[in-house]
C-alpha cells in the first residue's frame, strides 16, 4: 500500500521529454558506491584489453592531444533522475578502439576504486559513448568521476562509469558491480530496463 | 501526523500517530518514505526522539537547505498529513538501561536526537546511571532541546552538560566559539578508566573527528558507538 | 585480471565531505529480510579478515543500492538492492557472518544444553 504525502513534490517534475519513470532535476545529484578515489593524472591512465592478450594504455597527456568533441546529451539515473542537455567534452570511444580488434562482442569497464559496469562492445561505438574528462566546460568534478569518466548516455548512468580507468573486451558477458546485484544487464532507459528480468 | 513544535528556526518537533507503535530502544531510528502525487518517492532516516513507551513516536528534523526530504518535514508537513515510516530498527546503537557504566554522550548538530531519547528513558525509567552530554551546536539560538536541557541539568540528578559553541557564544561565556577539542572533551567527558559507555552522533565529519579524540584518549573503539547522519548530516555540528 | 584494480584504495577527496554513514543505516532494509537484527552480528571482511560488527562498515547510501564497505581495507562487504517487488543481497565480501543468539547453551543441536 502506497501512501501519497500531501504537499511533498520532491526534487523531480514529470517531462513529457523523459523516458519512463523519470523525474527532471535541476540539480546534478552525487551518487557513489564508495570513496571518492583521489587520482593524480600523472599516475592515469587508460587501457583498452583487447581481450587477446594485448594491451593499449594511454597516459593523461597522450588522452587529451586525441581530437576532442563536444556533446550535448541527456542523462538517465536509475534511481530516477533525469537531466536533460548537458555538455561534455571527451575522446569518443570510436577512435580509442579504431585500430584495436575486439576479441569478443562485450565489454567490461573498470573504474580507480575497483567499480565496474558492463556493456556490448556495440554500445561502445558509433558515436555514442566517450571518455569525458569536462563537463558544463569545466574540468570534471572529482565527485562526478573526475579527472575523466566513461559517458553512455543512451544507457541508464550508472553504466557511465565515474573514474574511468579501462576497457576490458570480453569472449563472454561478465557482469559488473550492480548488474550482478539486481540491475538489468543492458539498462535501456526508454524500454525501462531497470531490474533484472524488466 | 498528530502534531509538531517548532524546536529552532531550523528544526522542528513532528510528533506522529502510530498504529501499534511498540517501545523503541533509545538511539533507534526509522525509515521515513514519502510519495509525491506523481509517484515520485525518496526515503531516508530520522532517529527517535521521544521516551520509549509513551505510544507516540517523535521525530526532530533539523532543515537542510539544498535537501529533498527535510525542507518537507520542517516547512510543509502539517498535522493530519501521512507518510511510510518503518521501524524502530537498529539494535546496536542504543543505551541498554541494564548497563551501570557511566554514558558519555557527544552530540553534533541534529545528532543530539537520539541522544536525547537517551537521556529521556534514563529520566523517565527514574535510573541514577551518571550521564554527561558534551553538545557541539553552533550557537544558541539554533541549539536543539536548549530548554529542556537546561530544565533537565538543574532536576535530572546524575547529567552534566557541556557545551561546545563553533560559531556564536551566550553573554558571558569563557570559551570562545570554537570546535570540540580534546580539551574540552576530557574535561567534560569521563576518563576512560571509568570504562564509559561512549554514543558519538552528528554530521559524519564531526562524528570522525569526535570519535578519534575519544580513541586519543584511550577509550576502547568497543565502548565507541558511532551515528554518521551523512555530509551534511542534518546541519552544522 | 581483476585483483589488483580491485585493491585501488579509496581514501576519500579532501574538501568534498565525507559521504557515507554508519552500518546502522542497514538496519531497515535488512530487517525487510532478516528475523534477527543483522546489526548487531559480526562480520569478517573476506578482504582482509578484519571482523567488526555489521553495524560499524561504511555504508554509502546515495546509490542504487546501499553499499557497506570494510573500515580497515575499503572492500566492499555487501550490497543491497530494493527493486519494487523484490530484493537482491550479495554478501560475497563477507567470509563469516557470527550472530549473537539467546544463550541456548549447545555447540550441536543435540548437544546438553539445547
Ligand atoms: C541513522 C540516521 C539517523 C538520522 N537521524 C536524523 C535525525 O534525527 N534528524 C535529522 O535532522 N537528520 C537525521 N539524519 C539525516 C537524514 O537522514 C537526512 O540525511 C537529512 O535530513 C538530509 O536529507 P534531505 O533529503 O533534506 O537532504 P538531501 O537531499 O539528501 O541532501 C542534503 C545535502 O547533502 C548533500 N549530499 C547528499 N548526499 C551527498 C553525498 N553523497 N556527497 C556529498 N553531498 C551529499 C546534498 O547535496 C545536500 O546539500 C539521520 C541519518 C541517518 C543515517
Amino acid at each position: 500500500m502506497t501512501v501519497v504525502t500531501r504537499g511533498f513534490k520532491g526534487r523531480g517534475t514529470r517531462d513529457a521529454q523523459l523516458p519512463p519513470g523519470q523525474y527532471l532535476t535541476p540539480d546534478f545529484p552525487v551518487l557513489s558506491a564508495g570513496p571518492t578515489p583521489r587520482i593524480d593524472p600523472t599516475g592515469w591512465e587508460f587501457f583498452i584489453a583487447t581481450g587477446s592478450g594485448e594491451r593499449r594504455t594511454w597516459s593523461w597527456s597522450q588522452l587529451r592531444a586525441l581530437p576532442t568533441e563536444t556533446v550535448m546529451v541527456d542523462i538517465h539515473c536509475v534511481t530516477k533522475w533525469s537531466k536533460l542537455g548537458t555538455t561534455w567534452d571527451g575522446v569518443s570511444l570510436d577512435t580509442l578502439l579504431a585500430d584495436v580488434e575486439p576479441a569478443g562482442d562485450f565489454a567490461l569497464v573498470h573504474s580507480y576504486g575497483g567499480y565496474t559496469t558492463n556493456l556490448p562492445v556495440a554500445d561502445l561505438t558509433g558515436g555514442r559513448a566517450w571518455v569525458a574528462f569536462r563537463y558544463a566546460g569545466a574540468e570534471l568534478d572529482p565527485e562526478h568521476g573526475g579527472p575523466a569518466r566513461l559517458l553512455v548516455p543512451h544507457l541508464y548512468f550508472w553504466k557511465s562509469a565515474k573514474w574511468v580507468r579501462g576497457v576490458e573486451l570480453l569472449r563472454q558477458d561478465q557482469p559488473g558491480f550492480w548488474e550482478s546485484v539486481g540491475y538489468h544487464n543492458y539498462g535501456d532507459p526508454w524500454r525501462e530496463q531497470r531490474y533484472w528480468g524488466d | 501526523m498528530a502534531a509538531a513544535r517548532t524546536e529552532t528556526p531550523a528544526a522542528r518537533t513532528l510528533e506522529l500517530d502510530v498504529p501499534d507503535w511498540p517501545a523503541h530502544r533509545p538511539g533507534q531510528h526509522v525509515d521515513v518514505r514519502l510519495t509525491a502525487e506523481d509517484g515520485y518517492t525518496a526515503q531516508r532516516s530520522y532517529s527517535v526522539a521521544s521516551t520509549p513507551g509513551t505510544g507516540r513516536l517523535e521525530l526532530t528534523v533539523q532543515r537542510i537547505d539544498d535537501g529533498e526530504v527535510s525542507p518537507y518535514l520542517v516547512d510543509v508537513a502539517q498535522p493530519g498529513d501521512a507518510f511510510e515510516v518503518r521501524g524502530p530498527v537498529g539494535g546496536y546503537f542504543v543505551w541498554d538501561d541494564a548497563d551501570p557504566a557511566p554514558v558519555l554522550l557527544v552530540a553534533g548538530g541534529s545528532g543530539i536526537v537520539p541522544l536525547m531519547s537517551m537521556i529521556r528513558a534514563r529520566s523517565a525509567a527514574g535510573l541514577r546511571v551518571p550521564f554527561r552530554l558534551v553538545y557541539s551546536t553552533r550557537s544558541p539560538d539554533i541549539t536543539i532541546y536548549a530548554d529542556e536541557l537546561r530544565r533537565r541539568q538543574r532536576d535530572d540528578r546524575g547529567l552534566d552538560l557541556a557545551y561546545a559553541y563553533t560559531r556564536g557564544v551566550p553573554p558571558g561565556w569563557r570559551r570562545p566559539p570554537g570546535r570540540l577539542d580534546g580539551a574540552l572533551l576530557r574535561e567534560a567527558g569521563w576518563p576512560a578508566d571509568l570504562g564509559p559507555a561512549c554514543f558519538v552522533c552528528g554530521p559524519t565529519g564531526f562524528v570522525e573527528a569526535a570519535a578519534n579524540l575519544l580513541v586519543d584518549q584511550d577509550h576502547p573503539a568497543d565502548r565507541i558507538k558511532t551515528e554518521r547522519f551523512g555530509p551534511s548530516g542534518g546541519g552544522a555540528a | 585480471m581483476t585483483e589488483s584494480w580491485l585493491t585501488q584504495s579509496g581514501a576519500p577527496q579532501s574538501g568534498a565531505p565525507p559521504s557515507w554513514v554508519d552500518g546502522n543505516e542497514l538496519a531497515g532494509a535488512l530487517a525487510e529480510v532478516f528475523a534477527v537484527d543483522v546489526t548487531t552480528a559480526q562480520g569478517v571482511c573476506a578482504g582482509c579478515g578484519r571482523m567488526a560488527p555489521v553495524a560499524e562498515t561504511r555504508v554509502f547510501d546515495r546509490a542504487p543500492g546501499l553499499v557497506a564497505r570494510c573500515v580497515g581495507c575499503s572492500a566492499v562487504l555487501l550490497r543491497v538492492v530494493r527493486g519494487p517487488d523484490r530484493i537482491w543481497l550479495d554478501l560475497r565480501g563477507m567470509a563469516c557472518v557470527q550472530i549473537a543468539m539467546p544463550g541456548t547453551g549447545g555447540a550441536s543441536p543435540d548437544g546438553p544444553g539445547a
